[in-house]
This record gives structure tokens, sequence and C-alpha cells, in this order.
């Protein structure tokens, strides 16, 4: 247990000391000034801006600067579908996969111009690499650059006072990309290949098995080994929390990541980016103190759930307990515990932490069988997504959901200090209210309307394999994964149905746009207010009350709602097992 | 306004519940209801358990009678929500009444000319126009608003201010205006009239008081949204319940029991934001007739929001910071003059001086020298000021003496042949510096000496400041005076900083830099050539007293003109912020414990293991869901002197007083319902 909680410490601080200067990177980059990585990627982006015919020097309203982000993922939507749609005709596909059809196309595009990265098909037996690289490696770009300048949109409503425009948004996702994917996932990539992540565009090898085994009366010789450009996608796929894998084993696949030090420095790297725009927020904002107030309620939330679930998973299934069988941490156990669906290289803690920090930042990628998690490291991960993607979320767009329930607590906290609310100098007022709890109100209402439509109707509840309450937590998670653009998948429920396809794909759509349109909306409000001077009077948000008031308003005001799905989930399976346990022990 | 009204006694009291008590039932109209769409939810919920309550009881379903009780609590949640908002509203309705008793109709006498002496014609007060001009004598009622044109009376006043001292009105100047509805006590006045029918202050009065209940505020409205989303959340939440427990009997466990719509309705009930929603309308009355209370009248809810807001504060010297009258703070003797024989001197010049000046002379030179008492000046003859001469004083026993500005007094002695003292000079202008004004004493062409007339700082007014500093909020002395004089009672008086010779487009300008400062500024003012500065101010206050244009351009009336009712104001303003916040997060954290009393209760058919949720200790499923809505239902009643009363506000910085808020509302919001519910459960098990 203490070498879990050493491992959380070490990927949470070491995730915060890379972020702190990263976030003065994209303070840098999205400033706008010339600054020292302009000799490098400046050239490029102007290059961008003179072939497109953008104009670099537009102020955007912010009405402008959403349509545009929706156009963005329209086209980024329309032209994958067509690509996974007619994958057969088109070129690099070694292994002749066929088209998605309509269903899982639709499925696909929604979910990776959505930054959820939900997959109901495994990669490596159903995507050509031109799929993968053209159609999935763009959108792994372009959707994680739509989520992060949702973040650079909203700062500025805080730092610009009497300005109608929140920027531009051509500049912003172009800077996003050239500035900031690039560079950062050559390095990732250029990383995990050394490690031992394959790059290639081989066809499949055959390969000696070497033990051969029975199956069906029929002795096993060969194995097909799938190939593939792993390395760049698992980069930017981490770095972007996007999350889908390459490999339907995802970040358990040893070709995506080989060991136990890869598996590390992907926690980290989910984690670098959402925390360096907090810090970029405290800079553009003009108060670092913010930043460490906003950082306080990620951890707040995110660390005693993370070690909750290690916890959980390392103590084992007591119902294995009672049958005698030994769960202790012995050299092939890595660590013991409930080591159903765990790779043994990483074990049982370090497969628990990666699954909250990957439902945790929106990323959604695995490296062990979240459904084999013990019932309340399942709840962790479902809870982790319920908060609503802001501890710390997605890229970007963690922080705006993040700053929308910030907003809530502020007006909260400002009334019981006898003020009208203000945040940073801006005055919070019913339009903002609105925007905020509309915002916030989206996800709830997909998770739980979408849970009861999947429990009611046959469509719904034939894909499920497991009776019981861990049942209906596989419908609660395949709804709160696509409903919240996280991507995670539980399994133990065949996503792969035209029901699930068309369900969770409207619910990525609906949570993206419903949720993140009304934060724009607030960020060209506040940028069009003048700034009014905090006094001593003033609610000062960056303290650790303030953190600690923020984290339980999130709790009370988000989560709660989703306590009698999870009380007829994990909840009752968690209670269920003492009494496996009793029955066990009788035979 | 009438005093009896503010000052409440028993039967004021009885008569007022009694009416709320009716109204509360009244109130059960939908269309009341749908002014407030939290309990509307409500409303539905009570309608629908009623339904099926019935239902069951025709079919002599075993669970009628428990329904029915949840019913009844449901309806009583609806009854306390409109008791507290009748209550409110009883009290604005009275004070309504009182100033409407004032609005009689009167009958006007219309004159042609400026003249009194002109031809009247009699018109109903009501049909005066803007511009009309009327005659009002002793002992008749002013008709509408409008400025004197003519004669010099005196007015009670005391309808509108509650002040029963008369005032005087007279053409020209700051004391031109005169309010409908008020009584000339002596002689007559020719008056323009300036408000339209219908549309007087007094009217405007009453508009504000009645209209108290339906006219939302910016923060209020904000609120709502938040209030109502959550509202909507928590339907979803138990709506989509039913389908869960339907999947987890049939499907999951194949056994058990599907939760019931009453109960699905008990749960919705007591997760929605209830308890604020019943009462916020109730806390927005209050604040304003706490107002009311304190004789000021908000001619907007937004101005009151601001009053909370304010974090520069534009006061007056005279009045707010100093007394409004330069007091004798300081005897000095010239040369070879001892200062008891000044004393002596002085004391004789003022004892038959009116003036508050002549006055504070006498106090002050009887406090330093006690034996100056035993002589009278019985057979002296009192020299009144007169502008010509610039002195006063007195001449007995042969000898003659004066006291007045120090240039006229050595005029007087020049012209009678004494000698100026070259050290008077310097005295003089150290007096000066100090911030005070130097009179000088001399009796038969000799100077005996000179008083320090200074403006004497209201005792405790540097404590209050300090206060005020703490929570945030400067302070700017605004004064007519000379820079060092206004320097040197600011410093005494510890305000931020001050204004000196201030001109009214001084004060516009200096309202202006504070708003690109981001500051939000709250002034007082009462005469016309404030009247620019006030249209600027953020949160700006004038005197009942003040002219038309200053009412005019001011968001907030203070009846009693009272020039520190800013600082009561402030509070007032903060105060029902704070309470609004409080109970807010009171009723949100109140869900814990519900969840914790309901939650396993309903689901525990199905999932048995779930009693292990029942962390009270509830006697029965069906008991913690009735204790859940029972409680919910009477903290509402319980809450209603909060609400009526306001959350006492305490002067300190916001991060103690966040702290302090959260632990009482928000902690205690957390744990008084766990208390609360067991209690409730212990009593039904014993029933």
């Amino acid at each position: 247990m203490m070498d879990t909680i050493l491992l959380t410490g070490s990927v949470v601080l070491a995730a915060v000391i890379l972020a702190w200067p990263l976030g003065w990177y994209l303070d840098l980059a999205y400033g706008g000034r010339r600054f020292w990585a302009t000799r490098f990627f400046g050239p490029i982006e102007t290059a961008i801006y003179s072939i497109s015919g953008i104009d670099p020097s537009e102020d955007m309203s912010w009405k402008r600067y959403a349509l545009l982000w929706l156009l963005v993922n329209l086209l980024g939507g329309i032209f994958l579908y067509l690509l996974l749609y007619f994958q057969p005709f088109l070129p690099l596909n070694p292994q002749h996969f066929r088209g998605l059809g309509a269903g899982g196309s639709f499925n696909t595009a929604a979910s990776f111009i959505t930054n959820t990265n939900w997959q109901d098909y495994s990669g490596e037996t159903a995507l050509s690499y031109c799929s993968q690289v053209l159609g999935i490696g763009v959108q792994y770009f372009m959707a994680a650059a739509t989520g992060m300048v949702l973040a650079v949109g909203l700062s500025r409503g805080f730092s610009r006072a009497d300005q109608a425009g929140i920027g531009n948004l051509w500049v912003d996702l172009t800077r996003t990309v050239i500035y900031i994917f690039l560079p950062l996932s050559v390095l990732l990539a250029l990383f995990l290949i050394s490690q031992g992540a394959i790059q290639n565009f081989s066809p499949y090898l055959r390969v000696h098995l070497v033990q051969p085994f029975l199956n069906a009366g029929k002795l096993v010789t060969h194995q097909m080994l799938a190939m593939g450009p792993a390395g760049s996608q698992t980069a930017i796929e981490i770095l972007g929390n996007n999350g889908g894998g390459f490999f339907n084993a995802n970040a358990g696949h040893p070709f995506q990541s080989p060991s136990g030090v890869t598996n590390w420095v992907l926690m980290v790297g989910m984690l670098l980016l959402p925390f360096a725009l907090v810090f970029y927020f405290g800079r553009v904002a003009r108060n670092r103190k913010i930043a460490f107030s906003l950082m306080g309620v990620i951890l707040l939330l995110l660390v005693p759930l993370a070690i909750l679930s290690q916890q959980q998973d390392l103590q084992g299934n007591p119902v294995f307990h009672a049958l005698g069988v030994t769960q202790a941490n012995h050299p092939q156990f890595s660590g013991g515990g409930n080591m159903e669906g765990v790779e043994d290289r990483f074990g049982t803690g370090a497969s628990a932490l990666f699954g909250a920090i990957a439902t945790g930042t929106s990323t959604g990628a695995a490296n062990s069988d979240y459904d084999s998690f013990m019932p309340i490291s399942g709840f962790v991960n479902l809870f982790l997504m319920q908060l609503g993607e802001i501890a710390p979320g997605g890229v970007g767009s963690g922080l705006a959901s993040l700053i929308g329930f910030f907003i809530i607590s502020i007006f909260l906290g400002s009334l019981m200090v006898g003020r009208t609310p203000e945040f940073l100098g801006k005055k919070l007022e019913a339009y903002e209210m609105k925007m905020a709890a509309f915002s916030i109100l989206v996800m709830p209402v997909l998770v739980l309307v979408g849970t009861a439509i999947a429990a009611s109707l046959p469509g719904g509840r034939a894909a499920i394999l497991n009776p019981g309450p861990h049942g209906f937590s596989e419908i609660l998670y395949a709804v709160t994964s696509p409903a919240n653009n996280n991507g995670s998948a539980f399994g133990g429920l065949d996503a792969g149905t035209v029901f699930y396809n068309v369900l969770t794909g409207i619910l990525m759509l609906l949570n993206r746009y419903l949720a993140y349109f009304p934060l724009l909306a607030i960020a060209g409000s506040l940028a069009a207010k003048k700034r009014m001077t905090a006094t001593a009077g003033t609610l000062n948000p960056a303290t650790p009350l303030f953190a600690i008031f923020s984290a339980v308003v999130i709790l009370l005001v988000g989560a709660l709602n989703f306590i009698p799905a999870l009380a007829l989930g994990p909840v009752a399976e968690q209670l269920s097992l003492p009494a496996l346990h009793a029955q066990a022990v009788l035979h | 306004m009438n005093p009896q009204v503010i000052g409440h006694d028993a039967a004021f009291w009885r008569r007022l519940y009694r009416e709320a008590l009716r109204d509360s039932f009244w109130k059960l109209d939908p269309r009341v209801q749908l002014r407030n769409p939290v309990m509307f939810v409500v409303y539905l919920g009570a309608l629908l358990v009623t339904g099926i309550g019935i239902v069951e009881m025709v079919s002599r379903h075993g669970h009628a009678t428990y329904d029915l009780v949840i019913a009844v609590w449901l309806w009583l949640t609806l009854l306390f929500a409109n008791f507290s908002e009748a209550l409110a509203e009883g009290q604005g309705k009275a004070q309504a009444n009182s100033l409407k008793a004032s609005r009689q109709e009167v009958l006007a006498r219309k004159i042609t000319s400026e003249d009194p002496q002109s031809p009247t014609t009699e018109i109903s007060g009501n049909a005066l126009q803007p511009g009309d001009l009327v005659l009002v004598s002793a002992g008749e009622v002013i008709p509408a608003d409008g400025d004197v044109v003519r004669g010099v009376a005196s007015v009670d006043e005391s309808a509108i201010t509650g002040e029963s001292a008369p005032v005087i009105r007279e053409p020209g100047g700051d004391r031109s205006a005169v309010t409908g509805g008020t009584q000339l006590l002596s002689d007559w006045l020719v008056i323009r009239i300036t408000s339209s029918p219908g549309d007087t202050f007094l009217d405007r009065m009453i508009r504000m008081v009645e209209g108290a209940a339906r006219r939302k505020t910016p923060n209020e409205i904000a609120l709502m949204v938040l209030l109502v989303v959550l509202t909507m959340v928590f339907l979803v939440v138990t709506v989509t319940i039913y389908p869960f427990s339907v999947y987890s009997a049939h499907y999951a466990m194949h056994g058990g029991r599907v939760v019931r719509p009453p109960i699905l309705v008990a749960l919705l009930v007591c997760l929605i934001p209830t308890t604020i929603g019943a009462l916020l309308p109730a806390i927005g009355i209050a604040g304003i007739m706490r107002l009311l209370k304190a004789k000021v009248i908000a001619k907007s809810g937004r101005a009151i929001e601001a009053a909370g807001d304010a974090d520069v504060l534009f006061l007056d010297k005279t009045g707010t910071i100093t007394f409004g009258n330069r007091q004798a703070a300081e005897l000095v003797p010239a040369a070879g003059i001892s200062e008891e024989d000044l004393a002596q001197a002085v004391r004789l010049s003022s004892l038959s001086d009116d003036t508050p000046e002549g006055k504070s002379i006498v106090v002050l030179a009887e406090r330093l020298f006690p034996a100056v008492t035993r002589e009278a000046a019985a057979d002296g003859v009192w020299i009144p000021f007169s502008a010509e001469t610039r002195m006063s004083g007195v001449d007995m026993n042969g000898k003659r003496l004066r006291k007045g500005a120090p240039d006229a007094i050595r005029n007087w002695i020049r012209d009678s042949g004494g000698e100026w003292p070259d050290g008077m000079d310097p005295a003089i202008d150290s007096i000066a510096q100090t911030g005070a004004t130097p009179l000088a004493v001399a009796m038969d062409g000799q100077v005996l000496g000179l008083v320090g007339l200074r403006d004497i700082v209201k005792p405790g007014i540097r404590e209050r400041f300090a206060e005020l500093r703490k929570i945030g909020i400067r302070t700017v002395m605004i004064t007519g005076d000379n820079p060092v004089t206004a320097g040197a009672i600011a410093a005494e008086a510890g305000v931020d900083e001050y204004l000196a010779e201030a001109r009214p487009q001084d004060k516009l300008a200096r309202i202006r830099e504070c708003h690109e400062q981001g500051h939000l500024v709250a002034m007082t003012g009462d005469g016309t050539n404030d009247a620019p500065a006030l249209a600027q101010a953020d949160v700006a206050v004038c005197m009942a007293s003040g002219t038309q244009a200053a009412r005019e351009a001011a968001n907030i009336v203070d009846l009693d003109s009272d020039p520190t009712k800013l600082l009561e104001i402030v509070r007032l303003g903060k105060q029902l912020l704070v309470t609004r916040g409080a109970l807010t997060t009171f009723s949100i954290a109140n869900d814990v414990a519900k969840y914790f009393a309901i939650i396993p209760a309903a689901f525990v058919g199905t999932y048995p293991q779930l009693s292990a949720l029942n962390i009270m200790g509830l006697d029965s499923p069906r008991d913690a869901i009735l204790s859940a809505v029972i409680f919910n239902a009477l903290v509402i009643p319980m809450l209603i002197p909060l609400a009526l009363r306001g959350v006492r506000y305490r002067a300190m910085g916001a991060d103690a007083l966040l702290l302090r808020n959260i632990l009482i509302y928000g902690l205690g919001g957390v744990i008084a319902p766990f208390m609360g519910i067991k209690l409730i459960d212990l009593f039904l098990a014993v029933l």
C-alpha cells in the first residue's frame, strides 16, 4: 500500500513540476508575441496562414469563435466518417479490412471529433493504417486542440476587459498543434520507441509461439502480431487526453507501453497538459494563487479517490480469500491483490492508478481490464467521470468545466461574505449563472436519461454480459463514459451494437456541444465586462478554505446526482461481497 | 411613515399572523405557485401523491394511509413556504397602508400667478399637472410634490419622514422642495407642481413597498436560475430512478420490489432546494422592510445589492464625520493675560450668545475653569452679531467686550486707538493650520487672546472607519474646507482620503476615477448641485429633505436625513446577500443526510444489503422516508425568523466571514438534518 501511495505521489509530483514551466510556455505560445520558440515554429505558422488566407490579427466575437469551433469539428467528422466508411477502397490497408459501416463510422467519427475516443472496434482488427494515421491520427491532434482552445478562450474572458472578442480560433488551433502538441508528442514518441514501442507500417507478423498450447483439441503453434505506428499514436493519444488505443489492449499492450517505466511516463503524460493549463490560467488571469486553488480542488478530488481505488484492488477479492486462494504479494503477482485483468508487468496498484488518472483526465486509456476491478475501484473510475471531468478533466475542456463549477461556488461564497458574486474582477450576473448552470446541467441529464433508456429498452439490456448489480454498472459506465467525452471502456458490454453505436454517438455529440458552448458564451460576456478591484471585502478564491469549499460544492452539486444510480450498481455489488464471502465459506 | 407601524405592538403582530395564515391558503392558487418554479415542483408532487393516495384509498390499497400522510406533509411544506412569504408581504402591506393614509384626496387651490393675491380655482389634487401653481395655507395638506416659489412656511413632514420637528420651506436654495401629503403648520406657500398625477414621491414610495414582493433583484434572479437548474437536475435524478429500479428488480435480481412513485416524489421534494426556494421571496421583502425600519427607501432592488458591494464611500464632512457646527476647542491668551482671565472674558461675551459656537465657548470656559461660573452678566447689554461689524459681544459695567473674526477685531482695536500685539498674527496662523478657525477676543481696545473653534469629530467615527477598512471599504471625506483644515480633520477622523474645496464637478470627476479603477461608489447628497454626482454614483443616497433634482438622481432616499445612514445602508445590503447565500448553502448541504435517509429505504426491497447505508439507524424504511419529508417541511418555519431578521452581519474580513458562515451554514447544514431526521424518526417510532 505504501508503495502505491509513493507511486501516486511521484506521478502527481512529477506532473506538477513539469506542468509549471509548461504553463509558462503555454502563456508565451498563446500570448501571440514573439519569443524564442517563434524562431522554429513562426515560419510554419506564417506559411499556414498565408496558404489558407487567414488573417491572424482578426479578433473574433465568442459567437464567431464558437461557430468556427463547431465547424472545424463538423468537417473533421464528415471527413473521418467517409474515410472509415470507404476504408477498403483506400491505400495503406495491408490486412484488407472492410469498412466500418454506417453505425460504426458514425460512432467512431462522433467519438474522435469530440475527443471522447470511445471505440466500439478493436484497432488492430478493424482499422487500416490509412484510417489510423489520416483519420484517427489527425483527430488526435484536432479534437485535442479544439479542447485546448476552450480553456484558452475562457482564460481570455478573465484577462480581457471592455473587449468584444476572445481571440482568433484559427491562430489558437494552429499554435496548439505546432507549438505544443507536435514537439511534445515527438519527444514522447521517441521515448516510447526507445523503450520498445513499435513504429512501422509493416503487414502483421506471423510468429512461432514460445509455448504452443491446445485449443479445442487443436495444437496452436503460431500467432499473428499486429504491427503499426504505435509509438507516435500512443504519444498524442496520451498527451491530448484522447485515449483511443492503437491496439484494443490500449496501454496494456506491450507494443504501446512496454514496461513499468513507460506506464509511469504515460500517467505523467496524461496529467501534464491539464495541469499546465491550470498554471497557464493563473498567469493569464494575473493571479498565480488562483492556479494553486484550482490545483488544490483537482488534487483534493483526484488523489484520495485514486488511492481508494488502489487500496480496494490491492486488498484482493474477499471471496478468493475465503476459498484459500492467496492474493498476497509474491514475485509473480507484482504487488498482489485482485490480479484479474491486470498486466503483471504493471501490477494491481499501478493499474488502478492508471485507471483513476485515465478517467480523471478524460483520457479513457486503459492498461488493464476495468470490468475486472473490485466494485469500489470500478466505482472510483465511474465517479471520476461523473464529477464532470474536472479532476483535472481533458485538455482544455477540463479546466473550462472546472471554472464553470467554480462560478457556482464563487456565487455561493460571495453571497456569504455579503457581496454580489465576482471572480477575478469580473461580476458574475444572471447571464453567467444561466450559462454555467446550463453547462453543468447537461452531463447529469445525459448520463441519467441515457442510462434509463439503455436499461429500459431490449437493445440496451441485450448487450449486457453480467447479471446482478454489476450488469447495471456496465450500462452506467457505457453511458457515463461517452456522455463525459471520456471514452474509457468498462467492458463486459457489447458496445458494437447499433443501439449503443447510436446512443453513445448522440451522447458524445450532445455533451461536447451543449456543455461547452455556454462556457464560450461566458468567455465572451466576461471579456466585455470591466474589471473590478478586489478589496479586503471581496471573496478571495485563492485560499485553502475556498478550495475545500469548492471541492465540496462540486461533490454536492455535481456528484450527488449519481448516488441513486451508484447505489444500484457498484455500491450494491460491494455490499453483496460479504454475503458471497459467507457462501464461499460454507462451501 | 406612521411610527406605530414600525413599533409593532402585539395586536399588530396578531393581525399580521392571522392574515398571513389566511393568505397561505390563498397562495395555493397554481398561478401564484407558478411564480416560484422550485415550489411549483413541490405543488405538482403534492397533487400527484394526493391523487395516488385517493385512488389507493378507493381501491383499499395497503399503502393508502402512508401515501396520504406523505401528501399531507407535502401540502404542509407548501403552506409553510406560503406563510413565510405572506408574513413578509403582510409587513410590507402594513407599511404601504400607513403611507396611503397620508395620501388623502385633497382639494388644491390652483392659482393663476405667483402673487398670492391672484384669483384661485378649486381643483382636485389628483388633477394637478407639472407646472401648475397652487396656494397652500397653514393647516392645509400640500397636494403634490413641487418647489416653493413664494412664501416661507413651516411644514410638518412626519408623514414621510417620521420626524415630528417641523421644517422650514422657502423659495430657492436647498430648502425649496415640498412633498405631497405633508402639512403646512404656519404661513402660506405658492408652489410650482413638479410631479405628474399619481407619480408623486409618496406614490412611488407606496409602489416600492407594495412591489417589493413582485420585483426581483438581479442577484435574486441569478440565484433563482441556479435553484431552477438544481431542481431540473433532481427532477431527472428522481424520474430516472424508476427505470433503474425496474431494471434492478426485474432484470438484475429477478426479485424485489420496484420503488413506488410516492416515494420518488418524497425524494424529489427532499432533494430540490425547497428551504431556500420557500424563503427566498421572504428574504427579499424582509431586506426591504429592514431598510424601511431604518427609514430608508431604495428606489430599486439593484441599489440595495450595490450597497452591499460599494467599496468606496463618499462622506460629507459636516454632519457625518463632524458635528454640524464648529465648537470652541482651545484658548490662546495674549501676552500678559492669564488663561483664566481670557476664559472669564470669553464666557461673559458669550453668555447671551445663542449660536452653537457661542454656547460651546461657554461650555469650554466653564470646563477649563469651573471658578468662572460665579460671575453673572445680568446687567450687561448684549450686542448681537451683525454682518457689518462681524463681531458680537456685551457691554457691562462700562466695559465693552467683543469677539469676532481676527481682522474685524483688529479694525475695532485700531479704531478705538488700541495696539494690535505682534504675537497675535503667528498665533492666528498656527490655529488655522491645525484646521481650526481662530476668533479674537478684545476688551476696550486691548486684545485678550484667541479662541480656536474647531470641527469636532464625532466620537466613535474613527473606530467605524477602521471597521470599514477591515471589510475592504475606503472612505473619502468631502468638504468645502481648505486643504489644511480638511487634512487635519481627515487625519483626526481616520478617513482614507479627502477631497478639499470640493466643487460638484470635483466630486463627479473623483467618482469617475474610482469607476475606472474598478470600484463601486456610494455617496450621500441633498443639494441640487449634488445631483450630477448622485447620478454617477452606484449607491446614491439622498436625504428626504433634499431638492427635487437630488431626489431624482438618487437611487436610495433616506427619510431621516441622517448623514451617517450610508454606513447602515451598506451593512443592510451586505446582510441581505449574506442571508441569501447562507440559506442557499444550508439548503444544498441538507441533501447529504436526506440521501442517507431515503436511498437505503427506497432500494432495500431490491438489495437488502443497502441497509448498510442506513447510518442513522432509522427505524424502518417507511419511517425513514417520512422523517426526511417531515424534516424538510419543518425546517422552513424554523428558519422563517432567520429569513425575516436576516443573518447577523459581522464586520470582519472576507476570509474570516467565509470561514464562519461555511462552518455555521455549510457544515451545520450537513449535520443538522442528520440529527433532525433521527429525532423525528425516534418520535415516529414511539407513535
